[in-house]
């Protein structure tokens, strides 16, 4: 091989490698173009609804005074039961995983595999659950305790996760030190291993409230649709914001399009609010062992 | 004693699972002493509300794969180039504000994607002349691929980065260039988690309901057309299980019959990405 034949080569070569973090940052980039579009698109729409009716009027059949007030009550109520709900259960779980499971026992991989399984059933599935067992099972009505604790359902498998990895990620040496100075295996857990893991407990089950806030299909299964313009109350009929915004949305009128995008800025700036706590958390409180 | 209620808040997980196969298949199952489990399987109209009533799956089996097609053909190369730039290409610094900025892609509700398919994509389609309805699995099928990005991205990174660093270093040894090591060394190395990234990012989008029920309509047709309204399973059971059909009727069963179909769908995905991840787990951890 030529001397000029091998740097055409290497050219060529440096050409190729162009092109393709070119590809690789385009890939990258699409997904926050439609981000920001969506954004931009939804601020162009919503705008102009986005004011103190939205917060504090009920829904009606004029959009110019309609509002989102029991929606977005109910949303907060769904987001507080759930983490009241979901914390100890999820914590409980991944303690007992981590710490007390024989992880070569059958029925601890079962568990295992099942929660992993759990965590990619789709929420509709869950919202048949609902409909079957709480609602017209166990007759509790379409509730918005109903709803809080079909989300508790649908997000417990992340919750657990993230406790897991968190809980793992406590170096063995301390467990050690707490035992040789006589600590009983639940002393070692409650004060040494939980402690040292609640930044990561924390950030995961932000994120999990931050995706039970939005979730729709579920709600809507277990009779979220209901046209409320009264505050909502834990075992009363209620609907959600993302409900509420699919309603709107649904309707031929542009003016309720335009309140769905107002309604959508409110979600979002909840989820966004929240993904950034988390994210802060993560990054402020992060041990490196 | 603690040990035992550690191990109740275990079973809350297990419970679960027992409450979704018990809520879904027994109702499925009476569905099937009233329907012929054969012609549900194999029937091309889907018709559960006619006075001649017809409970043929196909048409929502179609309009469900319609969709997801889309959505893998944007969600499964956006994602795995995502992740080769995450993974081999950007500082650690940038991977720390890249790869949760990309999840926040995760992390907006899918109602709003909804939204956005149905009052931003459509129009936009329609003004590139495509021909396409008010409702069309197209515009579902892109703005769910954009939703499943971080999903194939995320999966597909943890697998790369687990490629151990001695790998890379032999080729660059023998005189590679970072492309061909990225795809000739890291990318076959790391294949069983991709394709379990591929494999999660599927079935996410075979379960995913509020999109389809808001931009690809809700109208069962037997057809791949991608500018047709189609309705897919989970659009189906949303749309019924909200209207008000009398608990106990067939319609009312339906919701049971077709949730069991897409939930099997989905367990027989999830399982084989499960066990897709332990294998390159065992070989790299």
């Amino acid at each position: 091989m030529s001397a000029a034949s091998l740097s055409t080569g290497r050219r060529r070569g440096v050409w190729r490698g162009r092109i393709f973090v070119g590809l690789l940052l385009l890939s990258m980039a699409v997904g926050f173009l439609a981000l920001g579009t969506l954004c931009v698109d939804v601020l162009q729409k919503g705008l102009a609804y986005f004011d103190s009716v939205l917060l504090t009027n009920g829904p009606s059949s004029d959009p110019d005074i309609a509002g989102a007030r029991p929606a977005i009550l109910a949303t907060l109520y769904l987001g507080v039961l759930l983490i009241l709900f979901t914390v100890p259960i999820g914590v409980g779980t991944a303690i007992y995983l981590e710490e007390y499971a024989d992880r070569h026992r059958w029925p601890n991989r079962l568990l295992e595999l099942n929660i992993q399984n759990l965590a990619a059933v789709p929420s509709i599935v869950y919202g048949i659950l609902g409909l079957a067992f709480l609602v017209r099972g166990l007759g509790l009505g379409r509730v918005l305790l109903a709803g809080a604790l079909i989300l508790t359902l649908l997000v417990l498998p992340t919750v657990i996760i993230a406790a897991r990895e968190a809980i793992r990620a406590v170096p063995s040496s301390i467990r050690e030190g707490a035992y040789a100075l006589g600590a009983t295996q639940w002393q070692v857990v409650s004060r040494q291993v939980l402690p040292a893991a609640i930044p990561g407990i924390a950030t995961g089950s932000i994120l999990a409230l931050a995706r039970a806030i939005g979730e729709t299909a579920p709600l809507i299964l277990i009779g979220a649709l209901t046209f409320i313009s009264f505050n909502p109350t834990v075992m009363g009929p209620f609907t959600a914001l993302p409900v509420q915004i699919y309603n709107w949305t649904k309707l031929p009128d542009e003016k309720f399009k335009a309140l769905a995008a107002a309604a959508i800025i409110v979600l979002l700036i909840m989820v966004l609010l929240l993904n950034a706590g988390a994210i802060w958390l993560r990054n402020r409180y992060q041990k490196r062992w | 004693m603690i040990k035992g209620a550690l191990f109740g808040c275990a079973l809350v997980s297990v419970a679960t699972t027992v409450g979704i196969v018990i809520a879904l298949f027994l109702p499925a199952f009476e569905f099937f002493q009233e329907v012929s489990f054969l012609d549900y399987i194999t029937g091309t109209e889907w018709a559960p509300l006619f006075l001649q009533a017809s409970f043929g799956v196909i048409p929502l089996i179609v309009g469900t794969i319609s969709v997801t097609i889309w959505a893998s053909l944007i969600a499964i190369p956006l994602g795995l180039g995502s992740a080769i730039f995450l993974s081999e290409y950007a500082r650690p610094r940038v991977r720390a504000t890249l790869k949760p900025a990309l999840e926040l892609l995760a992390g907006v509700p899918t109602v709003v994607y909804g939204y956005f398919a149905l009052t931003w994509v459509t129009p936009h389609l329609k003004d590139l002349g495509l021909g396409v309805g008010v409702f069309n699995a197209l515009s579902a099928g892109l703005v769910m691929g954009v939703m499943i990005i971080p999903t194939v991205a995320s999966l597909s990174e943890d697998a790369m980065s687990a490629v151990p660093r001695d790998l890379r270093y032999g080729a660059y040894a023998l005189g590679s260039s970072k492309l061909q090591v990225s795809t000739r060394i890291v990318v076959p190395a790391a294949v069983s988690g991709i394709v379990a990234a591929f494999v999660l990012g599927i079935s996410r989008a075979i379960g995913e309901t509020m999109i389809v029920l808001l931009a690809a309509g809700q109208q069962p047709t037997l057809s791949f057309d991608p500018r047709q309204a189609v309705e897919t399973m989970s659009a189906f059971i949303a749309a019924t299980g909200a209207g008000d059909v009398p608990t106990g009727s067939t319609e009312y069963k339906t919701i049971f019959a077709v949730g069991a179909t897409l939930f099997v769908m989905t367990l027989i995905l999830n399982f084989f990405s499960i066990r897709l991840v332990r294998k390159y787990r065992e070989v790299y951890e």
